[in-house]
């Protein structure tokens, strides 16, 4: 059976110091990507033991996730992310132990509860807005944030990120159509690993490049090598300042690889060839920014192994503390389905008669 | 074929008559010549004798309804004879018609009998109508149903209560009452074009404050019964003060010892209703019953006991008080009063009283202006015992009074009677003399 | 006190808030400039300016979508769908995002917004401009729903709908935009979400109904009065969460009950109401629970065909009329 997947066009990464990025901020970087990796492998292992029912693996996306997620203001600027976001989540400010706790459905996870399926992300303190299932209804959201953050004249940007499956369903013409118009502050950020879970890019789209698109709504597409973190550092920074100056909306399109399945729901031997998953691993970006660094004098040996123990402690410490914490209890299942009811509305009979 | 029976003209200058009660009902057979109607007019009242034999389709007048002399009140579908019952109209979910818009229930089958036929036909009644029945436990085959193929409605089933309220033991309804009587006002059936309520104009949203509470059966009852007392009978009233101050003495005195020997409290009240009727027997106008023509005397004395509960009222009878003693009156009183309050009072505990007495005193209240229960001709209350000072042999005293209040239909007593009953009832208690 | 018609009452109950609340935006299609193609907004873009009047795309989706992530970061828009036979491109984002923002953040994000939209037959728009949609919305938890009949219901729930921090369904009969008028206070009122209105009180049967079709139920009422029939007229106003307490009284109190909507009868909402109705009330019904409601078609366009399908004044009457004699 024959797949297909286009490597992407790179845009050279600018080396430092023109990003205006510290040593200690670049190094980082490389901390917040082991940090979603570690924990991407460790909800595999509590998956295939059966522990946590569903995860949604990042891996090969992290150079992206964290490079953009680096360029915002955590708590100020707006993210509207996907399923798939570990990476940027992590970044603007959620715990190890926060992820694991909406991981095993705690009542304590502050995503939802327990009310969601793992990795749908939500963090009011760090404006990150809720995540569905169904795909790219948080792109109209982001340009509704952003609208409102320009009427409230707040200098704050929406950034929405989305894979390349995305960009064929109406809300995101709608949102980028409207958000052109009106000239928002919003960036769309597509993490395009070239698979909708098993359907490729040559059936989901007719133009080469998802960048491509913006040009039928007028507002600058920027297509970066999304395994290279620096890169989409300075692409994201780029655009986000534009839209704080008023200028408008950006498409940014990452070029990055899947290395796992789409879901633990998925297995993708079933439409990948050994042959395109391993040519995905030679794309980890955390291999390759390890070298970058290790180049620039800013990693070594004990470093790394530092690096990875912390980390390695962190997702240990996150997964005993998720793991102790309680499950929501059953008389919470019909809270907060509204802010307010009549006291008559029998939302609760059921319950209450049992 | 569907032949029409029209009001008769009974009597030469008559133009019109009333329905006074309809013999059959839609779906029942009937003979030639058989009375199908009862007719009342100014001169006349007759029976009205069915044309033809067929089995009856529609009855198009209500009772209790005049109509001009050949006008059609009923329908009869004329046939040589009873054919067996029709199929049985539709289970009780009625199916929509598909093609009508905003469809109807299906129409029973004119088969259907009325329940009251008996020989085994089915009766049918709403959940409602089972309910009700269940409550005050009728046999719904006593019923006559009104409604569509013969159904018994609430309204059948609340009339069925009044009916009986008002009869002593209860009369089964096989016996028709007498033709002369008109049938006294009940809850009008739906369609009775006089008995509407005024249209009431759409209302401006509830104000601040208000909110609407639904009426409970007990409720409800309540006020039908009442607003047709009010409505039918010219109540009089009249009270005496009374010094009770011997019988407070006396009471005082035995009260412990009558408790540890006989098991009840001795209350006010059981005196009191002695003294009741020992009135009551040498007036016994006052436990008449008022019949449009007659008055119905009655030997027996069944007083009706008020006992308030939590959300309504509740009347238990002491039947044949004239033959106890005021130990029995107390064991009866106590034994009512708990079973009232428990909710669980037979049917014949709350039937046949012949005068009633309240004891409003109980909620200090010292005058009150009760209001006469159906088929009966007075009510007495007794009010709160108040220490006052008063007048005796020309000095001040301090004394135990106690008012008495009378309420009583002015047709079947004059004032002059009800205040000797009164005044009867004041000496035995002012002149009270111990049993024991 | 004024008479207002309905329309011109819901864009004072539109102006007033967006006086009183500098954070209510509206947008729709022909909205602003246009003034609404219904004039419902009229006159507000000139008052309040092209950043709280916006005239969007033709993107249904995108308007709702747009105004759930303006809700998001505080403001409390109030979306127009231009006829409410296109609200299905955006039940996604009604269904699956506006309504279960709360529940699936456990409170941690709301969704504060309105969506008007005109709906309703009788003004010869034929299938795709005289839908009544509320059946596939009342089924969503999270989301409410209401059908003021009303002027002073219109503006009441109007505001009601704004300040509420859950996502309302303002549903506008477009057929009695200007045939209804009633008085309408200058004060600052709200009509309560979730109740009711006796509209008419009776003994005989209840009629529960909403939207238009509360007046014809009264003029139905009215002619049964003639006859000696009483009728008690429930609007219901909102129909999720929908008053089971005002019509539980109503039907305890005349044991029939006939309920009315120009919704097709299959899946409409008389069908949750009747279930409600046999399953609490089952004792107090002295008769089968009716429903008055439009056949099972789409709404045609040609009179005969039109009122063939839709129920009116004389359905009501005729269902009253059986049921009363049941």
């Amino acid at each position: 059976m024959a797949q297909e997947h286009p490597i992407g066009i790179t845009v050279a990464a600018e080396s430092l110091p023109r990003h205006g990025l510290t040593a200690p901020q670049l190094v980082e970087l490389y901390y917040k990507m082991a940090l979603s990796r570690a924990i991407d492998e460790r909800l595999w292992v509590l998956n295939r033991q059966g522990k946590i029912p569903f995860i949604v693996t990042g891996e090969g996306h992290e150079a992206a996730q964290v490079g953009s997620a680096y360029a915002l203001r955590p708590g100020e600027d707006w993210v509207l992310p996907y399923y798939r976001d570990l990476g940027v989540v992590l970044t603007l400010g959620m715990t190890p132990r926060e992820v694991l706790l909406d991981a095993f459905a705690r009542a304590e996870g502050p995503s939802s509860g327990g009310r969601q399926m793992p990795a749908h992300y939500s963090c009011p303190r760090l404006n990150i807005a809720s995540v569905s299932s169904p795909v790219a209804t948080q792109l109209p959201h982001a340009v509704g944030v952003a609208l409102a953050a320009k009427y409230k004249g707040e200098r704050t940007v929406a950034v929405c990120y989305f894979g390349d499956g995305a960009t064929s369903k109406g809300d995101f013409h709608e949102a980028l159509n409207f958000a052109s118009i009106h000239k928002l502050p919003v960036i769309f950020f597509c993490e395009n690993n070239g698979w909708a879970i098993s359907v490729p890019l040559s059936k989901q789209m007719p133009v080469a490049h998802v960048a491509d698109r913006a040009a039928a709504y007028n507002l600058p597409g920027v297509l970066v090598d999304g395994t290279d973190v620096l890169a989409v550092y300075a692409a994201t920074r780029e655009a986000v300042d534009r839209a704080r100056a008023g200028a408008g909306p950006t498409l940014i399109e990452a070029r990055v690889y899947r290395l796992g399945p789409h879901t633990s729901d998925d297995d993708d031997r079933r439409y990948r060839s050994e042959a395109e998953r391993a040519e995905a691993r030679q794309h980890d970006p955390l291999p390759r920014y390890e070298r970058t660094l290790r180049a620039w004098g800013l990693l070594n040996d004990e470093l790394v192994a530092e690096i990875r123990a912390r980390v390695a402690r962190e997702v240990a410490d996150a997964e005993a503390f998720a793991a102790a914490s309680p499950p929501p209890r059953p008389e919470e299942a019909t809270l907060h389905v509204y802010a307010s009811v009549p006291a008559s509305w029998r939302l609760r009979r059921r319950l209450e008669e049992e | 074929m569907s032949v029409p029976i029209r009001m008769p003209q009974l009597g030469e200058s008559v133009v019109e008559g009333t329905i006074g009660r309809w013999l059959k009902q839609p779906g029942d057979w009937v003979e030639k010549d058989e009375p199908i109607a009862e007719i009342i007019t100014d001169k006349v009242n007759a029976e009205l004798p069915s044309p033809v034999a067929g089995r009856v389709e529609a009855l198009l007048v209500p009772e209790g309804a005049t109509v001009p002399a050949g006008q059609e009140i009923a329908r009869v579908a004329e046939a040589a004879e009873p054919a067996p019952a029709g199929p049985p109209a539709a289970a009780s979910a009625p199916a929509e018609a598909a093609a009508a818009p905003g469809g109807a229930p299906v129409e029973p089958a004119a088969g259907e009998a009325p329940s009251r036929a008996g020989g085994g036909r089915r009766i049918r009644s709403s959940p409602l109508v089972r309910r009700l029945a269940e409550e005050h436990q009728i046999d719904l085959t006593q019923i006559r149903g009104t409604g569509l193929g013969g159904r018994i409605t609430k309204d059948d089933v609340l009339k069925y209560l009044a009916e009986r309220e008002r009869a002593a033991p209860a009369v089964p309804l096989e016996k028709p009452p007498e033709i002369a009587r008109v049938p006294a006002a009940a809850v009008p059936p739906p369609p009775t074009a006089a008995a509407a309520p005024p249209p009431v104009l759409p209302s401006a949203p509830l104000a601040p404050g208000e909110e609407r509470l639904p009426l409970s059966p007990m409720r409800r009852t309540i006020a039908e019964h009442l607003t047709r007392t009010h409505q039918t009978v010219p109540a009089a009233w009249t009270m005496v003060e009374v010094d009770v101050t011997a019988l407070v003495r006396w009471r005082e005195q035995v009260r412990e010892e009558f408790r540890r020997r006989e098991g009840v409290e001795l209350t006010y009240l059981a005196p009191f209703v002695q003294v009741v009727v020992e009135a009551l027997k040498e007036f016994p106008l006052l436990n008449a019953r008022w019949e449009d023509e007659h008055l119905v005397l009655r030997r027996n004395i069944h007083l009706g006991i008020a006992v308030a509960l939590e959300d309504g009222l509740i009347v238990p009878v002491l039947h044949h008080a004239e033959e106890r003693n005021l130990v029995g009156i107390a064991r009866a009183l106590a034994d009512l009063i708990a079973r009232a309050r428990a909710g669980t009072l037979t049917l014949s505990d709350v039937q046949g009283a012949t005068f009633t007495v309240n004891n409003t005193g109980a909620f200090g209240s010292i005058v009150s202006v009760p209001i006469i229960p159906q088929g009966q001709s007075g009510i007495v209350t007794m009010e709160a015992i108040v220490k006052r000072p008063v007048v005796v042999d020309d000095a001040i005293a301090i004394r135990s009074l106690m008012n008495v209040c009378l309420s009583f239909d002015h047709r079947v007593v004059d004032g002059a009677v009800a205040g000797r009953f009164l005044q009867s009832i004041k000496r035995r208690l002012e002149g009270f003399q111990p049993p024991f | 006190m004024a008479l207002k018609t309905i329309v011109e009452a819901i864009r004072d109950g539109l102006a007033e808030e967006m006086r009183r609340d500098w954070r209510v935006i509206l947008l729709g299609e022909d909205i602003g400039v246009h003034g609404g193609v219904f004039r419902a907004t009229d006159g507000l873009y000139a008052e309040f300016g092209p950043e709280r009047v916006l005239d969007t795309p033709l993107a249904e989706l995108g308007i709702v979508g747009t105004a759930i992530g303006a809700a998001l970061n505080g403001l409390r828009p109030v979306a127009e769908i231009q006829f409410a036979d296109y609200i299905y491109p955006a039940m996604d984002q009604i269904i699956n995002e506006a309504a279960k923002i709360r529940y699936r953040t456990n409170g941690g994000f709301g969704c504060p917004i309105v969506i008007r939209a005109p709906y309703g037959p009788g003004v010869h728009g034929a299938l795709y401009h005289s839908q009544s949609v509320e059946a596939f919305f009342c089924h969503v938890p999270g989301l409410k729903v209401v059908t003021p009949a009303t002027p002073y219901d219109a503006k009441g729930l109007l505001k009601a709908a704004v300040r509420d921090d859950d996502p309302v369904l303002y549903l506008e009969h477009k057929r009695i935009y200007r045939r209804v008028r009633g008085e309408v206070p200058d004060t600052d009122y709200v009509v309560p979400i979730g109740v009711a209105e006796v509209r008419r009180a009776g003994q005989h049967v209840s009629v529960i109904t909403y939207g238009a079709m509360v007046h014809q139920a009264l003029e139905a009422a009215e002619q049964l009065a003639t006859e000696g029939i009483s009728v008690e007229v429930v609007d219901l106003r909102s129909l999720l969460p929908w008053d089971q307490e005002t019509v539980a009284a109503s039907v305890t109190k005349t044991n029939k009950v006939v309920i009315c909507h120009e919704d097709n009868k299959t899946g409409g909402i008389g069908a949750e109401i009747a279930a409600f109705i046999a399953e609490e009330l089952f004792e107090d019904l002295d008769g089968p629970i009716v429903r008055v409601a439009a056949l099972d078609t789409p709404v045609p366009f040609s009179p005969a065909l039109e009122e063939a399908v839709i129920p009116s004044t004389r359905h009501i009457v005729d269902a009253v009329h059986r049921l009363a004699a049941y």
